[in-house]
């Protein structure tokens, strides 16, 4: 009976060290485990680019957890991960607070205006104020002269408008009320922009395809989400006004091209929001989504993951709806890395 | 007792006996201690939630004060944040599910306990219990997708149409709203209501109802005059532990209440609710001041449901006792 303990009992110190040994002693080509956390909206991204890093780099591997923006620079912050992932950027009270944090533009994202109304196609016509206005609750009906008046020759039914927003905090949002903010004044006063805003209108819901459910279910509905979104779901999407005066569609296009012209403009920190930028072709409502890392806790490892993910990763983007990196922002990226590697 | 009964020769054979008595009293001590320390845990967990709930919802409380449970605004981009409105939806949206599953679930129990042959008893009383099981989220779903879309057609669209002026049914119609969320938790906690309640019914002794019926007295009556009081705090219990339910419950509520907070009369309106809000922003809550308001929620929640359960509990006992 003892000895039978014995056996059972050695057996087990044997495996636990031989893990412990696995862990402590690494040898030639040691696996490397990057962690990071943050917005769900990247999620789709990441899951592909990391899968793909895998296995160019078998010895690399990255565990990501999308647990929302908030979460994931909560984590960083306590330094329980190496990168963190969101969608707004560190508000300025928070880059004092923790100055060590590093934005780096990863991705771009497009916010897409979706709409219910019976024998109205896709294609009708809003400008940012107009859609300010009905965010407001302002504008109640579709029928209204100030959306009759910028889509001649539709006819609009008199339904009410059945206003749908996003419920949980999201970088959707963040985007989106941005947008409202930089084209109208009353909106910026009276709300404001952020992951979550105090709504004056409308029902919310929860993730981009409960906006989009609910505005499928509600004659009169109007919603945002994520332009991958609408398209894969084939919602009928508004034409914004552009800075030019033109009627733009989303696209991954039309957000690459706003990025590229922000590119000129952004802050030393990266920290730039450009909806509403210029150029003929800019689709206004649109945003980076940032990779987060603390400058005093940068490995090798984790620079060159997110190197390639700027270079070669970004040719994932457009496929799932996302709008690839424009050069100059790539480049400014660049600078951004090469300082941290001298710091190391 | 029986010591002193048993005879001396045995008593002189205690001492060895008495060794293995005190060993095994020993473990006994032991088992006894093991036991007591794991049932202590649970308190012990539900204590440390509340210290941490409170803990971490101190910035909020000390920025807000009392003030915090009547401040009608909740607006994170200005870091100003008041919980009245979802404590308004909390309790309406759950006023309404006890109105609807409250009288329904007792007559269920009712019919169940007292009327139903125990060959549709057995089985319908199991299958109420099982309704019970069924993943919240799957009620979210299907209020959605059938609920909303029939009380939409049926009931809010008419019901605005012609009777806009009431306050309490004014509105423009979106779908989901205090009253579709208040349908969504009555069903939800129907069975609840109704598997207690019988349980309460089934504990009074049968000599009662025998002896009523030996009086000539109707069904009905032995119902409303005998079973009915004699089953009362029980019954309140049964609702009790229903509305515990409602009040925390949190994915079929985010799913169909309309997630907006703002305090309006009518019944159509969107309204919020404090698990709801709670799920909702938490994961992009990234100023330590919103984080400790929604944890403040939290806290009112946990205390809240907690004094519900608590209270119905103690119904149910002396009911069934």
């Amino acid at each position: 009976m003892h000895r039978r303990w014995v056996a059972a009992w050695a057996l087990v110190g044997l495996g636990v060290l031989s893990l412990v040994g696995g862990v402590l002693l690494p040898g030639e080509g040691a696996p490397v485990t990057i962690t990071g956390a943050g917005s769900t909206f990247d999620y789709p991204l990441f899951s592909t680019m990391f899968a793909r890093y895998h296995q160019l780099h078998p010895d690399v591997q990255v565990n990501y957890q999308s647990i929302g923006s908030g979460g994931g620079q909560q984590q960083l912050f306590a330094g329980t991960v190496e990168f963190g992932a969101s969608d707004a950027p560190l508000t300025d009270e928070q880059q004092r607070a923790h100055p060590t944090i590093v934005h780096l533009p990863i991705t771009v994202g497009a916010v897409a205006v979706g709409y219910n109304l019976p024998g109205v196609g896709s294609g009708l016509r809003l400008t940012g104020d107009v859609l300010a206005r009905i965010y407001l609750g302002e504008i109640v009906r579709w029928s209204d002269p100030a959306i009759a008046r910028l889509n001649p020759g539709r006819r609009l039914p008199g339904l009410p408008i059945a206003v749908v927003h996003r419920a949980d905090g999201s970088g959707t949002t963040f985007i989106f009320t941005s947008y409202l903010s930089a084209v109208s004044p009353q909106w910026a006063a009276k709300v404001g922009r952020g992951v979550s805003v105090a709504w004056p209108a409308g029902v919310g819901a929860k993730g981009s395809e409960g906006v989009a459910g609910q505005v499928r279910q509600t004659p009169g509905g109007i919603g945002y989400f994520e332009m991958a979104y609408a398209v894969q779901n084939r919602i009928p999407m508004a034409l914004v006004q552009n800075m030019a005066g033109r009627w733009v569609a989303p696209s991954v296009h039309g957000a690459s091209v706003g990025a590229a012209q922000a590119a000129a403009r952004m802050p030393a920190d990266l920290r730039a929001v450009f909806v509403n930028a210029p150029g003929a072709d800019t689709y206004p409502i649109a945003g980076f989504s940032w990779l987060l890392v603390d400058s005093r806790r940068v490995r090798p490892a984790l620079l060159d993951l997110v190197t390639w993910m700027i270079h070669d990763g970004q040719r994932y983007a457009a496929p799932l709806g996302y709008a690839p990196l424009p050069a100059p922002v790539v480049r400014r990226d660049e600078e951004k890395l090469r300082s941290l590697r001298a710091g190391h | 007792m029986l010591a002193t009964d048993a005879p001396p020769s045995s008593f002189l054979r205690v001492p060895a006996r008495a060794g293995a008595g005190r060993m095994r009293s020993r473990g006994d001590r032991v088992f006894r201690l093991l036991t007591l320390a794991a049932a202590l845990v649970l308190p012990a967990l539900v204590a440390a939630i509340g210290v941490q709930l409170w803990e971490a919802s101190r910035l909020a409380r000390e920025r807000f004060g009392v003030g915090f449970l009547w401040h009608e605004t909740w607006n994170p981009v200005a870091s100003q944040f008041g919980a009245l409105p979802f404590l308004y939806g909390t309790v309406v949206s759950s006023a309404i599910a006890l109105a609807l599953a409250g009288p329904a679930g007792v007559v269920v129990a009712i019919y169940l306990a007292e009327m139903a042959p125990s060959w549709i008893s057995r089985p319908l009383g199991t299958l109420v219990e099982l309704l019970a099981a069924v993943p919240s989220v799957v009620y979210g779903l299907w209020g959605v997708f059938v609920l909303i879309p029939w009380l939409r057609a049926w009931v809010e669209v008419p019901v605005s149409l012609h009777l806009s002026r009431v306050p309490l049914l004014a509105g423009p119609v979106y779908g989901p709203g205090l009253l579709a969320a208040g349908v969504v938790l009555a069903i939800m906690i129907l069975p609840t209501v109704a598997a207690i309640s019988r349980e309460v019914l089934l504990a009074i002794p049968g000599s009662q109802r025998d002896a009523a019926l030996a009086l000539g007295v109707t069904r009905w009556e032995v119902i409303r005059h005998i079973l009915l009081p004699a089953a009362r705090r029980g019954i309140a219990g049964a609702l009790g532990l229903g509305i515990g339910r409602a009040l925390g419950e949190t994915m079929a509520a985010t799913m169909v209440i309309g997630n907006t907070a703002r305090i309006s009369a009518s019944l159509l309106a969107p309204g919020y609710s404090l698990p709801s809000v709670i799920a909702n922003e938490f994961t992009e809550a990234s100023t330590p001041l919103y984080l400790s308001a929604l944890v403040e929620l939290g806290l009112l929640l946990f205390g809240v449901t907690l004094a519900v359960n608590v209270l119905a509990r103690m119904l149910v006992r002396g009911a069934v006792r």
